[in-house]
């Protein structure tokens, strides 16, 4: 449960995406701890926890956000934090994109439009991002192309299919990040 | 793990409003406790722990064997992330915790540890 006594260094990643998406078991997939659960209170009228269900007249909301932990070396543990992209958990944003190396956009192929808004978030605070296109059973596989093009990206955008439920596929998708945060310093 | 049982936990009723937790005090602003802020009890903190109020002694407890990030002590104590950020704050101000910040980002580390988490990850999953 205890970090190692030599780890100094804290960095973290963000796990965004929509709702449903797939962002905890991505983390979980990963995490060497059973993924955690915060609970915090956004002030703003809110329809209710990740669009789970609708209450609308709410001024105050708690949201839960949930993480995981990989120890990464003898110095450095890595934090990877769900964050749900929509545009009332903006005051979250600031504080979870602060210091963080960069964020992993988890996208469904059948339901892109929902990426929009959480694209938009990423770009407005500076975050670096490759797309994780999440494969769900039965789903078709997407040309990674057409998506590229749908989700409107940049040509240096890393999109990378993944399995979420797959330990070495979200692995590889956040591998994937790290490359191109390292090839961005060059 | 993710609903841990709550009948453990020592807590303040749940009919005491939040504020009261914390002594009516704010989070001071320089002293933001980021989730990814590391704690540990100071040695000899339990000594004092009396002068507590529960959740803060909840809080000691859990960081006494080793660091937990803040997200962590939220997540393990079942409170809301604001109000462990305030504790904390009291707590190492009273010196029962000691807390490791994480590093401002700057060019030069940032490559360093994004190269140990890319080596990390490809070691961890032979990728």
């Amino acid at each position: 449960m205890y970090l190692d006594s030599g780890v100094l260094t804290a960095v973290k990643i963000l796990v965004v995406g929509h709702f449903g998406v797939g962002k905890t078991t991505c983390i979980g997939s990963i995490s060497e701890i059973e993924p955690l659960r915060t609970e915090e209170e956004i002030t703003e009228a809110s329809v209710g926890f990740d669009d789970l269900s609708g209450t609308p007249d709410k001024t105050t909301t708690t949201v839960a956000m949930d993480f995981g932990r990989l120890t990464i070396s003898d110095e450095v543990v890595l934090y990877l934090f769900g964050t749900p992209g929509q545009e009332r958990f903006k005051e979250m944003w600031e504080e979870l994109s602060r210091g963080a190396l960069g964020a992993l956009v988890l996208v469904d192929p059948e339901r892109l439009s929902d990426s929009f808004p959480v694209l938009d978030l990423v770009e407005r605070f500076g975050l670096t991002y490759a797309i994780g296109v999440n494969h769900f059973d039965g789903t078709t596989d997407y040309p990674l192309a057409e998506i590229r093009e749908a989700l409107n990206l940049s040509e240096r955008t890393p999109v990378v299919a993944c399995d979420v439920r797959d330990q070495q596929s979200s692995a590889q998708a956040l591998i994937t990040l790290v490359h191109h945060l390292l090839s961005l310093l060059d | 793990m993710i609903d841990e049982p709550h009948e453990e936990l020592e807590l303040t009723s749940a009919l005491v409003p939040l504020f009261v937790i914390t002594n009516g005090r704010a989070l001071p602003p320089d002293n933001t406790y980021e989730r990814t802020t590391l704690v540990s009890a100071q040695e000899g903190a339990a000594a004092s722990a009396r002068t507590l109020s529960p959740e803060a002694r909840r809080v000691l407890e859990l960081v006494t064997e080793g660091f937990l990030s803040v997200a962590e002590v939220a997540a393990h104590t079942h409170l809301p992330l604001g109000i462990v950020r305030i504790l904390l704050a009291q707590m190492e101000e009273s010196g029962h915790i000691i807390a490791r910040k994480p590093v401002p980002p700057a060019e030069r580390v940032d490559r360093e540890v994004l190269n140990a988490v890319l080596d990390g990850l490809k070691a961890r999953f032979g990728a």
